[in-house]
């Protein structure tokens, strides 16, 4: 009997309509646990570099996490992963909710999608009755309401639809997967669309086994009750309602504008009137004891939820205040357009057109009101109409085909993908790493676990050192006492600090955890819930299968690796790898590249960012070496980084 | 019996406020995993005893707890509005009855019913409370007196056997029996 997994994926092939229940190894779960890193073997395997993201060959998988669907609190996070069409690479995007344990009690770690559908589907899960049908009726409905019709349909109240909107159908590349209050946002939705998948409702009544019951559940139990006790993890936007720190530090418009002084005590109770004047309830994610999603009824709009930074993205970008995003996140909910990238692609073109680069021809009809051309530009893009059709591809697609100097005001992405709108003054290293390298793309799915900035008080640090648990290794906590201005550690230090921030995350998402239990809470005063010590234990207890903290720090690297592999057969290489040139004011380009030299050396890759033969076979991915070596993208003789001649003369 | 010689009883109540609930479904995992067999050795919501009717477009959120077996539809049904919110006919039925699929063990269709977590020791709450972080479930034991008339305890076979004649009819049922007991 297979524990914590079901031991199954569903496949289904659109083209050939297709469906097929297949048995996998559980020798696979040992190595990739089960998420992303079971994702990216599949992508590897299946999906050769010649094929486009667009193609029906490419795959859109939702890998659940090993631990969805047991008794894990805050286990509930499906990866959602396909090569990207925004920029050919890895695409990972991550959906929390209901929707991988409901996937799990039906049978299957995975879903698996290829091909093209001639038409509109959705695919209809219920334990092993699995059906492809026509969806044509729901074409241009939103995720709600797709829900509903698709519940009535099936005649099951209890079922969870997990669809594309409007902006999914037409190929937006901003376009999210949305199920429930939980979305995959970020590069998997238009291949959804691509795929002519409007929807997929799941539906199961199948047990998920636990290997060791007692131990499990006692282990369990008590996790449950210290994350609720523990006020360092969850999400604090939730419920603090000072968020000064966003609106004073991060840039607003197309991330051009500072604000230091916005924030106020007025403006913080007329805003925190605003959201508990139209808020339902907080609502939460399967077996979690944190609720992290505010419900908010707004007059004339249909209730929504929104958690974290998603309040903020529409009238930072806009220049308005708290009611503009609430009376315009429904909408774009309902467009199925993704509430991070797509405020700033607005802003971009707002931009070109106060610059002249694009003109009032290219608007024909736009108010002049500015909330109301957010509205007008959200309807263009989500249904590809005019200009919309151009800013369908993101800011850097927007930029390459408008030219004429639009690429100037592309400046914060990396890798073509929308970053965080944060510009700083001085050079921090480990960020600059982490960006630059980061294959989850966004740096909120990289940082986290070491803290952001040093505590200069000694009795207040020593205090923190105390209950800093989750710390990997003694040397991390020599580094956190001697740390006293942010920027300034020994290199190694940072390049270690960017890699245990790496490895939470992959854990999580291969394991299903949620980042605000763990990876991305360990930040903020250290007391995270989830760490490299408590994790063996109840990944052994669940799934039966031993783990130690080696072994488990192994699959990271294993998983990490291989992504960073399946991204060089793609093309990616180190003259890539650049946070935006104006993220921070003051750039020493000599020491950067001096530090991504070591951080590569450390990872075991080449000097151009390619993990070496030796590296890969280390961690069991002889298969992935020889696939780069006949491709001629290794030799196989690669020294690492640091060995190499061109390291050498940067040190010069 | 308490002091003066009367007899009584406990009675165990589950207070659910609907307004603090969040939807997490902690309590369906906890009560599938008790009743798992062995315990806590599989999670699976469809066999839980509570379930929470969510929907979250309308901010529903509705923790119910399975109760008797009814044969037959209702040939009524009533649609509450409370706090101006409509709930669906149905919503505040604990009943296990073949007008929806709520509160049916996946695998045989036989009618769930909450038994309070009764176990031996017993717990200090049922699971689905002792998993409840929100406060939208809470317990309470009164006593109260027994009345002459009212029948010993039942076993949970008694009521299991109960059930499968209402089901399947007394005469089916002692047939399979035999049946079985032959080999």
């Amino acid at each position: 009997m297979r524990y914590a997994e079901t031991g199954f994926q569903l496949e289904v092939d659109l083209s050939k309509g297709s469906i097929d229940k297949v048995e996998t190894d559980p020798r696979d779960t040992a190595l990739y646990l089960g998420g992303n890193g079971m994702d990216a073997k599949l992508l590897y395997e299946r999906v050769p570099p010649e094929i486009d993201p667009w193609s029906p060959d490419n795959l859109l998988i939702f890998g659940n996490g090993l631990l969805n669907g047991t008794c894990v609190p805050g286990a509930n996070r499906v990866s959602v992963n396909t090569i990207a069409p925004v920029n050919g690479f890895f695409g990972h995007s991550l959906m929390g909710g209901f929707f991988g344990a409901e996937m799990k009690m039906a049978g299957y770690d995975r879903i698996v999608i290829r091909g093209e559908a001639p038409d509109l589907v959705y695919l209809a899960i219920h334990d092993d009755k699995v059906e492809i049908r026509e969806a044509r009726h729901l074409a241009g409905k939103g995720m709600a309401d797709t829900q509903r019709m698709i519940q009535e349909e099936l005649n099951d109240k209890r079922a969870w639809v997990a669809a594309i909107g409007p902006a999914g159908e037409h190929r937006v590349i901003m376009a999210s997967i949305d199920c429930g209050n939980s979305s995959a946002a970020r590069t998997p939705g238009p291949v959804m669309g691509a795929k002519r998948l409007k929807a997929i409702a799941v539906r199961g009544t199948k047990d998920v086994n636990i290997a060791h019951p007692a131990e499990a559940w006692e282990m369990c139990s008590r996790l449950r009750k210290e994350l609720d006790a523990n006020p360092n993890v969850g999400d604090w936007m939730a419920t603090d309602e000072d968020d000064s720190f966003h609106h004073n530090n991060f840039s607003w418009g197309n991330a051009r504008v500072r604000r230091k002084n916005f924030w106020s005590p007025e403006l913080e109770e007329r805003w925190r009137n605003l959201k508990y004047d139209h808020m339902n309830r907080w609502t939460g994610c399967w077996n979690c004891p944190k609720a992290c999603h505010n419900l908010i009824q707004w007059p004339n709009r249909r209730r929504f939820s929104y958690k974290c930074y998603g309040k903020d993205t529409y009238h930072m970008a806009s220049f308005q205040e708290l009611d503009f995003t609430f009376e315009i996140l429904p909408v774009a909910q309902d467009l199925g357009l993704d509430s991070y990238s797509t405020p700033q692609v607005i802003a971009f073109a707002l931009e070109l057109l106060e610059a002249g680069i694009l003109t009032e021809k290219d608007f024909p009809g736009m108010p002049s009101d500015i909330r109301q051309r957010f509205y007008y530009l959200l309807h263009k893009i989500a249904f590809r109409e005019g200009i919309g059709d151009v800013l369908a591809h993101g800011v850097s697609g927007a930029a390459a085909i408008i030219g004429k100097g639009a690429e100037k005001f592309d400046h914060n992405t990396v890798k073509k993908f929308e970053q965080l709108p944060i510009k700083l003054g001085k050079l921090n290293p480990a960020y600059f790493l982490m960006i630059a390298t980061g294959e989850d793309m966004a740096i909120t799915q990289i940082e986290g676990s070491f803290p952001q900035d040093p505590i200069t008080d000694p009795e207040l640090k020593e205090e923190f050192i105390k209950k800093w648990v989750a710390v990997p290794d003694k040397k991390f906590v020599e580094w956190f006492r001697q740390w006293v201005k942010r920027d300034q550690l020994p290199d190694e230090a940072m390049v270690e600090i960017c890699d245990w921030n790496e490895c939470m995350h992959y854990l999580d998402d291969s394991l299903g955890l949620c980042g605000f239990v763990s990876s991305f809470r360990g930040q903020f005063g250290g007391t995270t819930g989830y760490h490299v010590w408590n994790m063996p234990q109840i990944i052994t207890h669940v799934t039966g299968i031993e783990f130690d903290k080696d072994r488990l720090w192994e699959c990271f690297q294993r998983n990490r690796t291989l992504i960073r592999a399946l991204n060089n057969r793609r093309g990616l290489r180190r003259s890539m790898e650049r946070p935006p040139e104006d993220h921070w004011a003051v750039r020493n380009e000599e020491y950067e590249q001096q530090l991504l030299t070591k951080y590569y050396d450390f990872k075991g890759w080449t000097f151009d960012g390619i993990p070496t033969k030796e590296t890969l076979e280390k961690l069991s991915l002889g298969y992935v070496a020889e696939d780069l070596i006949q491709r001629g993208i290794l030799t196989g003789n690669e020294v690492t980084a640091l060995n190499d001649a061109r390291a050498k003369k940067q040190k010069g | 019996m308490d002091k003066k010689g009367k007899k009584t009883k406990i009675v165990k109540e589950i207070k659910v406020d609907t307004k603090k609930c969040v939807g997490c479904k902690a309590c369906e995992i906890a009560c599938s995993a008790f009743h798992a067999v062995p315990k806590y050795s599989s999670v699976n919501t469809a066999r839980s005893r509570i379930m929470v009717i969510m929907d979250e477009v309308r901010d529903i959120f509705v923790p119910i707890r399975a109760g008797d077996y009814a044969q037959a539809e209702c040939n009524g049904r009533n649609r509450y509005v409370v706090d101006g919110k409509e709930y669906d006919a149905c919503t505040f039925c604990p009943a296990s009855c073949p007008s929806r699929d709520a509160f049916k063990e996946p695998d045989s269709g036989l009618p769930l019913k909450c038994d309070m977590c009764e176990s031996v020791p017993p717990l200090e709450k049922p699971m689905c409370v002792d998993a409840c972080t929100f406060g939208a479930l809470t317990y309470e034991e009164r006593e109260e007196e027994v009345k002459a008339e009212e029948e010993v305890k039942r076993g949970e076979m008694e009521m299991a056997f109960e059930q499968l004649v209402k089901k399947h009819g007394k005469k089916r049922l002692m047939e399979t029996f035999a049946r079985l007991s032959r080999d």
